[in-house]
């Protein structure tokens, strides 16, 4: 019985298959949650670019989700030509299983980033409960959204951009930042696994005062759900978030798609590719790019992951890994 | 939902229709007039409350913003890719279970063998084990990492995050419904007839096919009505192996809350009113069929088992 299902449901592939092959070439770009709206966008104007080139007829598929849970559906066999993650250790997942070569991070310019973004606060409208700074979001009270760091990329950031910010502070250490970043997550009311579930949650659900989110998803939320709804707060310091990508080799030299794949990823970085990733409120590497937005981003200060936490292998184990100071500080129900 | 109504309706039929026979013979047995009216209005309110006002918001939020923004979320090239996939889905999965659901209940209903009560349970299986299991069993079998992944992989065969696998999933998670619905039924009916057309020579295929199939065969569709409905709906499993590709791998169920997650509310719901309608329509048919059978008189094994 087993059999005929497999049997036929093959059968059924096959027929699929086939029509699928009938185009000319199709990529599948396996991405986190907030990039929807970005790469929907970037990939009609890649496929045109592409169509002028080469003469070659490009289709995009798009996979999105949780960015660790991605990378996971990647190594169980998830063909995908490029990854987009949220961070390098989602990346870096996919060398263990020799999936892409250890120095995947070289190959392409900016550490394979081809934008970056930070972490911002989502409040209210005319920001009722005053929140300016991340010292406000320990103040008792205050109702604090953020996905899980375990699941969400965009989470590991907020989470770690919150500890720089107390390690920064006059007698700033690991232990009070351990303690302050405990301290805001005694204050947070819900914890989905995703970036994009926690940002509905904070806008249409209507839980919480302030939401830990990425930069762009906040102007997107803004955008989408209404300027007269929600404010954007800019913290004093927030952290350089540097979502990377890269060619998956073992899918695209199977499938054939080297070339293409690697213009796909490189396309990010054309002027073209850049102003696309700024209209959607990415932050642009071009410098002449990233000057026509200027006015769109705020100035923070922002510090980078290697120079306050080691690199993200370090930070992954010292901070999300079992055992590591999330699980230590965040016990459900704790008052 | 199937259920849930039906206890509804059973709750308020049987405070309508206390069998008058009863009630002259034991007056005892009878509820004071107010305790049967709070329990009609309590049955009524949370038919209300939990069922016909969740689905009336799901049709009001599709068309909040009129007819056309509720068809363009409806024919945009990713929900039709969706809707045609979990035609296929289904169009797969339900015959694969007709065929084993009959099998299976044929033979625990009319023979006897060992090891009869573990099939029954293993039957079952899939109702007791969460969707999200079910999807990551494939995971483990079929997985790039699991315990078929090297082989399949050698022969360039796609089974998860790829149609395959999303029907494996689903064949999965509906087996119970044909089988459940007929051993019932076919242990009612017991074995005499089978036995009386073997005496008088017929092959086991002519039994079966002029004896048992239609003594079952309202029960049968019924199973089948059932298996449909969740095969079209099933959302935890498929989730799972589906890997989410917009326009290729992407069910209803799951292109509804991609499409909520975009802040794309009106096409959400465009789409989960096929859903709803799907299901209002199953439950249509579900009735007319009920009707049908005790209409004809002779599938009492099968509506008496429904009202009791």
């Amino acid at each position: 019985m087993k059999f005929k299902a497999l049997t036929i449901a093959l059968a059924a592939a096959a027929l699929f298959g086939g029509n699928a092959l009938a185009a000319d070439v199709k990529l599948l770009n396996v991405s986190y949650d907030p990039t929807r709206e970005l790469y929907q966008e970037y990939n009609g104007a890649f496929a045109k670019y592409w169509k002028a080139k080469s003469g070659d007829v490009v289709t995009i598929n798009q996979s999105h989700g949780g960015s660790g849970k991605q990378a996971r559906a990647v190594i169980d066999g998830l063909d995908a030509d490029v990854v987009t993650l949220a961070l390098a250790y989602d990346v870096d997942a996919l060398t263990t299983k020799n999936l892409i070569p250890a120095d995947w991070q070289k190959r392409l310019p900016q550490n394979a980033s081809p934008y970056t973004s930070t972490i911002v606060f989502l409040v209210r409208k005319g920001n009722p409960k005053q929140i300016k700074d991340w010292n406000d979001l320990i103040k008792p009270g205050i109702a604090v959204i953020t996905p899980n760091p375990k699941t969400s990329g965009g989470a590991r950031w907020n989470y770690l951009a919150a500890w720089a910010y107390a390690l920064k502070q006059p007698g700033g250490n690991e232990e009070k930042a351990k303690e302050f970043v405990g301290n805001i997550f005694k204050n947070v009311k819900v914890l989905d696994s995703g970036a994009r579930g926690s940002t509905t949650t904070f806008t249409e659900r209507g839980i919480g005062d302030v939401l830990l989110a990425w930069e762009n998803e906040a102007y997107l939320a803004v955008k989408e759900l209404g300027p007269e709804k929600f404010d954007i707060v800019t913290p004093s310091l927030s952290i350089l978030a540097e979502p990377p990508v890269s060619l998956v080799d073992k899918v695209v030299d199977k499938k054939g798609t080297r070339k293409v794949a690697t213009a796909y990823l490189e396309h990010l970085y054309s002027p073209e590719g850049q102003e696309i990733a700024a209209k959607n409120y990415y932050r642009p590497r071009d410098a002449k790019i990233a000057a026509k937005y200027a006015k769109q981003f705020a100035k923070v200060n922002l510090i980078t992951i290697d120079e306050v936490f080691g690199g993200w292998d370090k930070a992954q184990k010292t901070h999300f890994a079992d055992g590591g100071s999330f699980d230590q500080i965040y016990e459900p129900g704790r008052k | 939902m199937a259920a849930a109504t039906t206890s509804v309706i059973c709750a308020i039929s049987n405070i309508f229709f206390s069998t008058p026979d009863a009630s002259r013979r034991r007056p005892a047995t009878s509820e004071a007039f107010w305790v049967r009216a709070v329990l009609i209005a309590l049955a009524l309110a949370f038919f209300g409350l939990f069922l016909l006002m969740p689905l009336a918001a799901v049709f009001a939020e599709a068309f909040k913003k009129g007819w056309s923004a509720y068809a363009a979320g409806v024919v945009d090239a990713d929900a039709l890719s969706a809707i045609k996939l979990t035609l296929l889905v289904a169009a797969i999965a339900v015959p694969l279970n007709l065929v084993f659901g009959v099998a299976a209940a044929w033979a625990i209903a009319k023979f006897e063998f060992r090891g009869k009560q573990f099939l029954i349970t293993l039957i079952d299986l899939p109702f007791s084990v969460s969707p999200v299991i079910s999807g990551l069993i494939y995971v483990l079998l079929f997985g790039a990492q699991g315990w078929f992944g090297a082989v399949l992989e050698a022969h360039d065969i796609r089974i998860l995050f790829a149609v395959p696998g999303i029907v494996l999933a689903t064949v999965f998670v509906t087996f119970p419904f044909v089988a459940r619905e007929l051993i019932p039924l076919m242990q009612a009916q017991g074995t005499d007839e089978e036995e009386a057309a073997v005496v008088l020579g017929a092959s086991g295929w002519t039994t079966f096919r002029q004896v048992t199939l239609p003594n079952i065969k309202w029960g049968l569709l019924y199973g089948v009505i059932l298996c449909n409905a969740r095969a079209m709906g099933e959302f935890g499993a498929v989730s799972v192996v589906s890997g989410h590709i917009r326009g290729r791998t992407n069910t209803m169920p799951l292109q509804v809350e991609i499409l909520y997650n975009e802040y794309n509310f009106v096409a959400a719901f465009a789409v989960a009113t096929l859903l709803a309608l799907l299901a209002l329509l199953t439950l249509g048919v579900k009735s007319l069929i009920e009707w049908h059978a005790a209409d004809g008189g002779q599938q009492n094994a099968f509506i008496e088992r429904g009202e009791k």
